[in-house]
C-alpha cells in the first residue's frame, strides 16, 4: 500500500505503529457481544406494530384484544409517553427536536411514513408478541402522501405538519408548508463575479436516499427495577445520548438510567439516535420484566434514518486561466418525516475546498413521507460535493485543463476564508491534491477503454465533550477508561496515545469503554471526534496520572515534585543537582502506592475545540460496458490529509470503507418507493451495496499535515473519505463514455439509457 | 406459530409417502437456501419438511452412454467439481456455479433452483438450452417433463401433490457441441438476474448445425426461444444471424418494470446477452476457454 508518512518518521515510539487491536481477538473468535447477544433471565420479547401507510391520521388504537392474549405482559402506544416541548438538542452532527423525537419513536396524531411505529407489545415469546400485534386495531384515515422533494415543495403538496412555517423564508412564511427551513451563505458578490467570468458552467443534479447499511440491526435490552432504576444494553454510537434522550422521553432523571454500550456492528452515524430503547424501557416498566427488542433488516430500512437524497443546482464561473471567480449552489434536501436534514453542512462544505471570492449558497430542508433521516458519514457533504465536483470536471474539460491543476489553482490554504465564515488554520488541501498528482496511479497512462475521474471533498470534524480516566493497577499495568463506543478502531488509537505519553509498552495499556454510570459524560462517537477529542481527554488523564506519579516518586525520594521528570516509563530525578536516585518504574511506584498516598489515577474532562478539518482527493479508473451500462472499477486511490495517523491500518481502513460506501452510493444504492409510498427494496438483495468482488483493492495515501491543536496532530479521518467518491466515479464515467450523468445512482439501466440516448448525437457529431 | 414436522427420507419412495401424507403442506428440503429464507420471512409456512439429502440418487451425478443424470439435491459445488460434467456442459455448470456465493453453493441445488420456480433462477435457462428432462416421482409412479414445461408461473410448478423431482437428465452430446450462460446483474455476485440467457450450440465446421436458447427473468417463466435458435441454425454466427437471434430474444420478452430493471432495459439486454453467450459457446467448441460470468 502506497503511503506518505513525512511527519512522524522516527518521532514516536508507538504512534504510527500497527499493533493488534485490543478488541480484535474477541471479534475474530465470536466472543464479542453485540446488541442482540444480551439476554436476561425472564426477559420478554418486544415487538413494534408499524404503519402500513405512508401518511395517515391515527383516529384510534384498540389494544384490548392484544392485552387479553395469554402471554402478553404490556402494550404501549404514544399515550404512554409524555408529549415533549419544541426543544432542539444535538445528536452528533445533526440537531433533533424533542417534540419530533417522541413522535418518531411512536406516532401520535399521524403516521408519517411506512414503518412508523404506532404501538409496541412485550410478550413471553416472539410468536405471541407477533400474534398480539395482529390483534391491535388501528383506525387510520389514509391521507395523500408525498415522497419526492420537488413535489413536497410545491404549494399544493400534501402537508405533513400543520404547524410547520418555513424558518428563514423571505418574505416570512404565513402558511404551513413542507419546507422546514431556508438557509443562506454569502461571500463577496456572486452576481458581479459571474459577470466577470469568461466561462460559466451550470448544471442540475439529483441524488437518492441511501442507507448506512451497518451489518448489525438495532437491538436493545432494558430492565426496569421496582426502585425506578433502569438498566439498558444497546448497540449505539452514544450511550450517553441514549440516556439523555430516554430520560427526557420517559420523564426520568439521567441518574435513574444506566446504559451499557454493546459491541457495535457498524453505525456510520445511523446509531446516534434512539428507536427501540425508549420503547423497551417503557415496556419493561409496565411489565416489570426485562424486555429485549431487535429490528429485522426490513425495519432497519423502513424506519431507521437513511441519509437523504437531494436536488442540487450548481453554477461556477471562471476565467480562461482556470481561476474560479464566482460560485453558486442551491440544495433542496430530504429531511424525512420531521425537519432536520443535513442541508446546513451540505451547503457549508459545497465550496469549502476552494478559495473563491464570490459565493452564494442556499439550502432548503424539506419534509416528506419518508423515515426521518439520520447522520451518515459527513452528513450532507457527499451530496453537494457530487454536484460541485462534477461541475468542476466539466469546467476542466471546457478549459482543457488537468482536473488536478484546476483544483490546485483554486485550492483553499491556511488563511482562506470559507463562505460560511471560518478562516482556515493549517490545512492540507494542496498537499492532498499533490499527493494524487504525484502518485504512481495518476502518473500511469489510462488504459484503453477506461476513463479516469478525480474529485475532492472537505469535512469539518468536531471536538465536543469527552471524559477519560487512567488507573494504575497494583502491578503497574494501566487501564484507560473512556466512554465512546468503538466503531473504527478507537480503542487501539487511545491505547497507542496513552502508551506513547506514558512511555510504556502498548500491551501494558488496556483501554475499556465504560457505561454511563462509570465515567463522566462523553458526546457520541460521531463527527470523527473520538481519536481527536476523546484522545485528548485520554492524553490529559494520563498526564494527570503522571503528575501524581511524580509526586509519589518525590515523596519516596524526599525531594520536590518539580525535581522529578517522567521519561521512558520511569520517574527520574531531573538532574544530578537534585540527588542520585534509581529511576522508579510504574510497577515500583504502584507497589508503594499504599504508603505514598493511595491509588494512583488520572482524570480529565474537557470541552474540546480546535478540531482540524480534513480534505480528501480520490482518483478512479473505470470502464463502462456500453451495451449493458455496467461499470467496472479497475483502480482506485484515496488520498487524505489525516493529521497524524495514530494507527495507520485503521486510518487506511476508514479511507477504504468510505470509498467503498461512496462507490455504492454512486453506482447502485437507492431507496425505491412505489406509487403507494411504500419502500420497494427494504433488503440487501435489492438495496445494492457493493460486494467484495465488485471492487479492486482501494489504495490509500496518507498525507500527514498535523493538526496544531492536538498534542499528536490528530485530525478526524472517518468522514472525509465518503465525500469524493461519487463525483470521482461520475467524472470517470463521463471521461470513459463522453456521457455526463447528473442523476444518481448510475445503475446499469440508467447508464444504459443515457448511453443509448447519447449515441445518435455522438454519431452525428463524428 | 404452528408446529413444523421434520422428516428425513432414505428413499425416493419414502419421500413421496411423506409428501403425500402432508396433503399439500409438505415441502422438500434440498439445500434450503430458498426454503429456509422463505420460512424466516414468513412467505412459506410448511407443515412438514421432507429432507431428501440422505437419498443417494438425489445427491449424486451419474453418466450413462454420454448422458448425465444429476440428482436433484446435489449441491452446486459438487457439480462444479465434476470435471467431465463441466467439460461437457460448461454452460449448465457455470450457471449453477454462480448461484449466490461459495458458501451458498455448498448447499444450493439445481433441483431446488428449478422447483423454487423463480423466473430469474440462474440454472434454468441453461437447463432449457441444454434440453434437460426432469425426472419426477409421485404416488402414481414416475414421469418425465421437458424442463421448459416444468414451471407454470412465478413460484408455480407442474408438480402434483406428493410429486417430487428426483433428478435432471442432460441428453448425450453430439461432437462439436458446447453451451454458455450469461446473466446480467448490477453487481458481480450475490444478486438476482435482471436477464439470463443460456445458449447451446452444435457446430458442423463453421456452421451452426443445432441450437437451443433459454431466456430467464423476462417473463413469468423461463422461455425456450425457438425463433432465436432458428435464426442461428444454418448460420456462421455472422452479424446478421446474431442480430436476428437477438431480435427474437427481445421479441420473446414479456417482462415487467420493477425495481430490478425496466421493460426497455430487459428487452435490450436479452439481445445483448444472446449474442455474447452464442459467441462464448462457439469459442468453447473451438477450444477457447472462457471464465468470468460478468459481461463486461
Ligand atoms: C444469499 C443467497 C444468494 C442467492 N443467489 C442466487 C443466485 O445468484 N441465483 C439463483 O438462481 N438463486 C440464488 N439464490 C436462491 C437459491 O440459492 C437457489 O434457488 C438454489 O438453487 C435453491 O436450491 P436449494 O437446494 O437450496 O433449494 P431449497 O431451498 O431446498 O428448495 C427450494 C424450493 O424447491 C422445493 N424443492 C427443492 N427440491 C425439490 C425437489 N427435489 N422436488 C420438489 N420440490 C423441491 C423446496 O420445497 C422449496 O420450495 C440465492 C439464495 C441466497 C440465500
Amino acid at each position: 500500500m502506497s503511503e506518505h508518512r513525512p511527519n512522524t518518521e522516527g518521532k514516536y515510539k508507538w504512534i504510527g505503529t500497527r499493533p493488534e487491536r485490543p478488541d480484535g481477538a474477541d471479534k475474530v473468535t465470536g466472543r464479542a457481544r453485540f446488541g442482540a447477544d444480551f439476554s436476561l433471565p425472564g426477559q420478554l420479547i418486544g415487538k413494534v406494530l408499524r404503519s402500513p401507510h405512508a401518511h395517515a391520521v391515527i383516529k384510534s388504537i384498540d389494544t384490548s384484544k392484544a392485552l387479553a392474549l395469554n402471554g402478553v405482559k404490556a402494550v404501549i402506544t404514544a399515550q404512554d409517553f409524555p408529549d415533549q416541548p419544541n426543544l432542539i438538542v444535538p445528536t452528533g452532527e445533526m440537531q433533533v427536536n424533542m417534540r419530533d423525537i417522541t413522535r418518531n419513536i411512536m406516532a401520535r396524531e399521524k403516521a408519517l411514513y411506512e414503518g412508523h411505529p404506532v404501538a409496541a407489545v412485550a410478550a413471553v415469546s416472539e410468536a405471541i408478541a407477533k400474534q398480539a400485534l395482529s390483534l391491535i386495531k388501528v383506525d387510520y384515515e389514509v391521507l395523500p402522501h408525498v415522497i419526492d422533494v420537488a413535489e413536497a415543495m410545491k404549494p399544493d403538496a400534501p402537508i405533513l405538519h400543520d404547524h410547520l412555517l418555513t424558518e428563514g423564508a423571505n418574505p416570512p412564511a404565513s402558511k404551513p408548508s413542507n419546507i422546514a427551513k431556508r438557509i443562506e451563505f454569502k461571500k463577496g458578490d456572486a452576481k458581479a463575479g459571474f459577470a466577470q467570468a469568461q466561462v460559466v458552467i451550470e448544471k442540475d443534479y439529483t441524488t437518492q436516499a441511501v442507507h448506512q447499511g451497518y451489518i448489525e440491526p438495532h437491538a436493545t435490552l432494558a430492565s426496569a427495577a421496582e426502585d425506578g432504576q433502569i438498566q439498558v444494553w444497546s448497540t449505539t454510537q452514544g450511550h450517553f445520548q441514549v440516556r439523555g434522550f430516554c430520560a427526557r422521553l420517559l420523564g426520568l432523571e439521567t441518574s435513574q438510567i444506566r446504559v451499557t454500550p454493546t459491541e457495535i456492528g457498524g453505525g456510520f452515524g445511523g446509531k446516534t439516535v434512539v428507536y427501540l430503547e425508549p420503547l423497551a424501557m417503557r415496556l419493561s416498566q409496565k411489565s416489570g420484566k426485562p424486555v429485549k427488542m431487535t429490528m429485522a433488516r426490513e425495519d432497519v430500512f423502513r424506519a431507521s434514518g437513511p441519509a437523504p437524497g437531494g436536488n442540487v443546482k450548481v453554477k461556477i464561473g471562471a476565467m480562461r486561466d482556470g481561476r474560479i471567480v464566482a460560485a453558486e449552489c442551491i440544495v433542496e434536501m430530504q429531511a424525512g418525516a420531521f425537519p432536520g436534514s443535513p442541508v446546513g453542512p451540505a451547503c457549508m462544505c459545497s465550496f469549502a475546498c476552494y478559495d473563491i471570492d464570490n459565493v452564494y449558497i442556499e439550502g432548503f430542508d424539506v419534509v416528506s413521507n419518508r423515515p426521518k433521516v439520520a447522520a451518515y458519514r459527513a452528513p450532507g457533504a457527499p451530496i453537494s460535493a457530487w454536484a460541485v465536483e462534477s461541475t468542476l470536471d466539466i469546467l476542466a474539460q471546457e478549459l482543457d485543463m488537468d482536473p488536478i491543476d484546476l483544483r490546485l489553482k483554486n485550492a483553499a490554504k491556511e488563511g482562506t476564508k470559507t463562505a460560511y465564515g471560518v478562516t482556515f488554520n493549517t490545512i492540507g488541501m494542496v498537499e492532498t491534491l499533490e499527493a494524487i498528482r504525484d502518485s504512481e496511479h495518476y502518473k500511469s497512462p489510462v488504459k484503453p477503454g477506461y476513463g479516469r475521474g478525480v474529485a475532492a471533498g472537505f469535512w469539518f470534524n468536531i471536538g465536543a465533550d469527552s471524559s477519560a480516566a487512567s488507573h494504575v493497577g497494583e502491578d503497574g499495568s494501566v487501564t484507560v477508561i473512556s466512554g465512546n463506543p468503538d466503531i473504527g478502531g478507537s480503542r487501539a488509537s487511545l491505547a497507542l496515545m496513552a502508551a506513547e505519553e506514558l512511555g510504556v509498552d502498548y500491551n501494558k495499556v488496556r483501554p475499556i469503554i465504560a457505561d454511563t454510570a462509570s465515567i463522566g459524560f462523553n458526546f457520541v462517537t460521531g463527527g470523527s471526534r473520538v481519536t481527536f477529542a476523546t484522545g485528548l481527554a485520554v492524553v490529559n488523564s494520563v498526564r494527570d496520572m503522571i503528575r501524581e506519579l511524580k509526586v509519589r516518586a518525590a515523596k519516596i525520594w524526599k525531594i520536590d515534585p518539580e525535581a522529578v521528570i517522567w521519561e521512558g516509563g520511569m520517574a527520574k530525578p531531573a538532574g544530578n543537582q537534585v540527588g542520585t536516585f534509581e529511576p522508579l518504574s510504574l510497577a515500583d511506584l504502584a507497589a508503594q502506592a499504599g504508603r505514598t498516598g493511595g491509588p494512583i489515577n488520572g482524570h480529565a474532562q474537557l470541552n474540546v475545540t480546535g478540531a482540524g478539518p480534513g480534505f480528501g482527493v480520490h482518483c478512479v479508473d473505470l470502464k463502462v460496458d456500453e451495451d449493458t451500462g455496467c461499470v467496472h472499477v479497475g483502480r482506485y486511490t484515496a488520498a487524505q490529509d489525516v493529521g497524524t495517523a495514530i494507527h495507520p491500518s485503521y486510518v487506511e481502513g476508514q479511507l477504504q470503507g468510505g470509498a467503498v460506501q461512496g462507490i455504492g452510493w454512486a453506482l447502485n444504492e437507492e431507496y425505491i418507493y412505489n406509487a403507494k409510498g411504500k419502500l420497494d427494496n427494504p433488503g440487501f438483495l435489492d438495496y445494492r451495496m457493493p460486494v467484495a468482488s465488485d471492487l479492486p483493492k482501494i489504495e490509500t495515501i496518507l498525507v500527514e499535515v498535523p493538526n496544531p491543536q492536538h498534542p499528536y496532530g490528530v485530525r478526524g479521518v472517518g468522514e472525509v473519505p465518503i465525500i469524493p467518491p461519487i463525483a470521482a466515479v461520475g467524472n470517470a464515467v463521463a471521461r470513459a463514455t463522453g456521457v455526463r450523468m447528473v442523476d444518481l445512482p448510475m445503475s446499469p439501466p440508467r447508464l444504459s439509457e443515457a448511453l443509448d440516448a447519447a449515441r445518435p448525437m455522438k454519431m452525428a457529431a463524428e | 406459530m404452528s408446529e413444523i414436522q421434520y422428516q428425513s427420507a432414505k428413499t425416493v419412495k419414502e419421500a413421496v409417502k411423506y409428501m403425500q401424507a402432508a396433503k399439500g403442506k409438505g415441502y422438500i428440503l434440498a439445500g434450503g437456501t430458498d426454503l429456509l429464507v422463505q420460512m424466516k420471512s414468513g412467505a412459506r409456512s410448511p407443515g412438514v419438511i421432507v429432507d431428501v439429502k440422505k437419498i443417494p440418487e438425489m445427491v449424486t451425478v451419474t453418466e450413462k452412454n454420454g448422458s448425465f443424470t444429476i440428482g436433484a439435491a446435489t449441491p452446486a459445488a459438487v457439480l462444479g467439481e465434476n470435471k467431465k460434467l463441466r467439460k461437457t456442459w460448461p454452460g449448465v455448470i457455470e450457471a449453477c456455479n454462480l448461484i449466490g456465493s461459495t458458501q451458498v453453493q455448498g448447499r444450493a441445488s439445481a433441483g431446488g433452483n428449478l422447483c423454487n420456480a423463480s423466473p430469474a433462477a440462474d440454472s434454468v435457462p441453461a437447463l432449457v438450452a441444454a434440453g434437460c428432462i426432469v425426472n419426477v416421482a409421485g404416488p402414481t409412479g414416475k414421469r418425465k417433463i421437458p424442463v421448459e414445461e416444468f414451471c407454470t408461473g412465478p413460484g408455480k410448478t407442474s408438480l402434483k401433490t406428493g410429486e417430487i423431482v428426483v433428478s435432471l437428465t442432460l441428453p448425450k452430446r453430439p461432437k462439436n457441441s458446447s453451451d454458455a450462460y450469461l446473466r446480467l446483474i448490477p453487481r458481480t455476485e450475490m444478486d438476482i438476474a435482471v436477464v439470463g440467457v443460456g445458449v447451446s450450440l452444435t457446430m458442423k465446421g463453421d456452421t451452426v448445425a443445432d441450437a437451443r436458447v433459454g431466456l430467464g427473468a423476462v417473463a413469468p417463466t423461463v422461455l425456450l426461444v425457438k425463433d432465436a435458435a432458428k435464426a442461428l441454425i444454418g448460420s456462421k454466427l455472422d452479424d446478421a444471424a446474431l442480430d436476428a437471434a437477438a431480435a427474437a430474444c427481445s421479441a420473446a420478452c414479456n417482462p415487467i418494470n420493477d425495481k430490478r430493471g425496466t421493460i426497455k432495459y430487459r428487452t435490450k439486454i436479452a439481445g445483448v446477452l444472446l449474442k455474447r453467450s452464442a459467441m462464448i459457446a462457439r469459442d468453447r467448441i473451438n477450444g477457447i476457454e472462457h471464465r468470468g460470468h460478468r459481461p463486461v
